[in-house]
């Protein structure tokens, strides 16, 4: 006498009518049978929002949704000391289970939250690691500073800070002219955007690496700004010995105010975790980590996005538009854009709708 | 830990315990708690394998796609690629890189943002992914797991992949190289050092992942049978069982018979009907055992019910 579940695998109305309740001999099967409708309706409805969402779901039964969970979660708190019936007891729970995930499912779905996101919920998020930006600015002002001084004194550490393909012509010993080649634009915009889209896609890789290497106490997150910046500084120092300094800053602001913010930020976010589960205070660990994690993932996306525009800017502005005034112009418009939209643009928080 | 054991035994509910060390209580806004089931790791990494078998397939077909696309841009060129449109194929090149990054993130997110909280290959396993607080599971959180997955599970393979080919071609392994390993294995086998089987990103976000159940409800064993008529449907004999008979058994085996009831066979359903009689002093007969054993669990369910009510549990027949 198996159950006959295949009537129930196929169409919404077609389950099997429920035994007479009087039949039933134990007032624990009576309390189930009097139940099962508002179960099996319960259960209709969230199998249809597991496949596709609200839009399925008439307002009826939405309307109907909270109250039905409510019967069914109350249904097992009564089965759990009234009823010895394993079978029901082990539906209820599942049900309860599949429909508690709906109930208090996703709060929104993706484009609310993405709105959320860019007009409020983003420079909230940066605004809240304002310690670990601070931290991670001065590590990266530190390591540029520590790539110039060990340049200066050995000009060997040159070839180890900086990668061998990067630095074509740009190594110690090379002239003026040589310099301020590399510092030249493209004649045209061909190639150009292959070329940005390749940046994007290894720049916010090695922003995730830094941000997702901050799980290990924030260690590897500073090691890794201090070596690019290490980088940074060797090139300056390359620069400055023929009197290059201000060209190559200009150059370099066109995307690197926006890249290096970037990259700033998503060390800050790594060092965020690192420090909440290092020192999280009267909490346990993991909570302070998941919240910890849970805002620095929203400054994370910001930091891909904010990879992509610096790969346009790479791209396009940089190698197309010549002179320092034009090129500090554009870096400084963009640096000025983001402080201003993490730190003085402030809108109240949307008000969060309850379930 | 034995002295903890030996201490604590007392009343789990027969439930409880025949779950394993992976049962976790979940407790709802309601103050319900709710049993949940982690996932193995072993099905973890199977869906995890699915997903990215998956992708790398989508891949795959897509720069076939692209690359018969940008065949097509040299014909009537006589296969020429420098008479090729330019544009175009930067165009399928730039498509490309962005649809590689895409896919990448946006498979597992966009899915796991979704009402079932589940890849695809999670799904097919049969688990899904919540939030360890009993709270919501918030697009932040699924966001941080999923910009983890890459440092802590393709990063420490590349490396050992990388390093089991220098060994096996005797290429000379550098000390930094072996730590560096050894520092990535770590991530990768962080699930096997706790309890809740957490990978780092899970840690980060405040995620577990569960199994998702799928019961369907049966039938009510009383309403069928010598349950409900009282009398056997094949010999018309009823059976009625006094308080010493029914008071040899609890819960768990009652709900042990239950289940036997559910699935299965006449043969098992003879043996038990066999043990029973012997238990309760009755002399085994033979070609009703399944009416037997209906009017047997519909006695011994009301009696334990009706005990249930009067705040009296007996576990199992050893209590």
């Amino acid at each position: 006498m198996k159950a006959p579940i295949l009537s129930s695998w196929f169409g919404r109305g077609a389950v099997a009518a429920p035994p007479d309740i009087e039949s039933a001999s134990l007032r624990s099967d009576r309390f189930r049978l009097e139940r099962e409708g508002e179960w099996r309706r319960l259960e209709a409805i969230v199998a249809r929002m597991e496949r596709g969402g609200l839009k399925r779901i008439s307002d009826e039964d939405l309307l109907a949704l909270p109250a039905l969970y409510r019967t069914a979660a109350s249904s097992l708190a009564v089965a759990r000391e009234t009823s010895l019936d394993a079978a029901t007891l082990g539906y209820l729970e599942a049900l309860v289970q599949r429909a508690w995930f709906q109930v208090y499912g996703p709060p929104k779905g993706f484009a609310a939250w993405l709105r959320d996101f860019l007009f409020g919920g983003w420079s909230r998020a940066v605004r809240a690691l304002w310690l670990d930006i601070c931290i991670a600015l001065a590590v990266m002002v530190a390591g540029s500073v520590v790539g110039w001084l060990l340049v200066a004194r050995d000009e060997a550490w040159y070839y180890r800070l900086v990668p061998g393909r990067m630095s074509d012509t740009r190594v110690p010993g090379a002239s003026r002219e040589e310099l301020l080649a590399t510092l030249a634009t493209e004649e045209n915009a061909a190639g150009l955007s292959t070329f940005a889209a390749q940046l994007f896609s290894n720049n916010s890789a090695v922003c995730i690496l830094a941000f997702a290497l901050g799980f290990a106490f924030g260690i590897p997150s500073l090691l890794l700004l201090v070596h690019n910046m290490a980088l940074l500084g060797a090139l300056l120092w390359l620069f400055d010995g023929q009197g290059l300094l201000v060209e190559l800053a200009a150059w370099l602001s066109v995307h690197g105010t926006t890249e290096i913010f970037g990259i700033l930020l998503s060390g800050a976010a790594g060092l965020h975790i690192g420090r909440a589960m290092a020192f999280p205070g009267t909490r346990p660990v993991l909570a302070a980590a998941a919240e910890a994690g849970q805002r620095s993932a929203v400054v994370m996306v910001g930091v891909v996005i904010m990879m992509v525009v610096a790969a346009l800017l790479e791209a396009f502005p940089r190698q197309l538009v010549d002179g320092t005034g034009p090129r500090f112009l554009i870096g400084g418009m963009m640096l000025a854009f983001w402080l201003a939209y993490f730190f003085l643009y402030r809108p109240r928080p949307m008000t969060e709708d309850g379930a | 830990m034995s002295a903890a054991a030996t201490r604590t035994p007392p009343r789990l509910r027969p439930r409880l315990r025949a779950g394993n060390g992976r049962r976790r209580e979940m407790i709802t806004p309601e103050g319900l708690s709710l049993p949940v089931t982690l996932a193995s790791r072993g099905s973890r990494a199977g869906a995890l394998m699915l997903d990215v078998l998956i992708i790398v397939f989508g891949l795959i077909a897509v720069h076939m796609l692209l690359f018969w696309i940008a065949g097509g841009l040299l014909e009537g060129t006589s296969f020429d690629p420098t008479d090729a449109p330019r544009g175009a194929q930067e165009f399928l090149q730039i498509l490309l890189v962005i649809f590689v990054f895409v896919t990448w993130y946006g498979y597992f997110l966009v899915q796991e943002l979704g009402p079932r909280g589940a890849t695809l290959g999670k799904r097919i396993v049969g688990i899904r992914v919540a939030a360890r607080s009993g709270g919501r599971l918030a697009p932040e959180a699924v966001i941080a797991r999923n910009l983890l997955r890459d440092i802590e599970v393709f990063y420490p393979l590349v490396f050992i992949v990388t390093l089991l080919l220098m060994s096996s071609n005797s290429e000379d392994v550098g000390p930094l190289a072996l730590a560096a390993t050894a520092w990535f294995a770590l991530f990768l086998l962080l699930p096997f050092f706790n309890r809740d089987a957490l990978r780092a990103g899970d840690i980060v976000a405040g995620t577990w992942v569960v199994e998702m159940p799928r019961t369907k409800l049966a039938e009510t064993l009383s309403t069928q049978g010598a349950a409900a008529l009282g009398a056997s449907e094949v010999t018309g004999a009823r059976y009625d069982f006094g308080e010493a008979e029914l008071s040899v058994y609890g819960e768990k085996e009652l709900q042990t018979l239950e289940r036997m009831l559910r699935e299965s066979s006449p043969e098992a359903l003879a043996a038990v009907h066999e043990t029973i009689c012997r238990k309760i002093g009755w002399e085994p007969g033979a070609g009703d055992e399944r009416a037997f054993l209906e009017a047997f669990y519909a006695q011994l369910r009301a009696k334990l019910e009706g005990d249930l009510r009067f705040g009296k549990r007996k576990v199992d027949k050893f209590s």
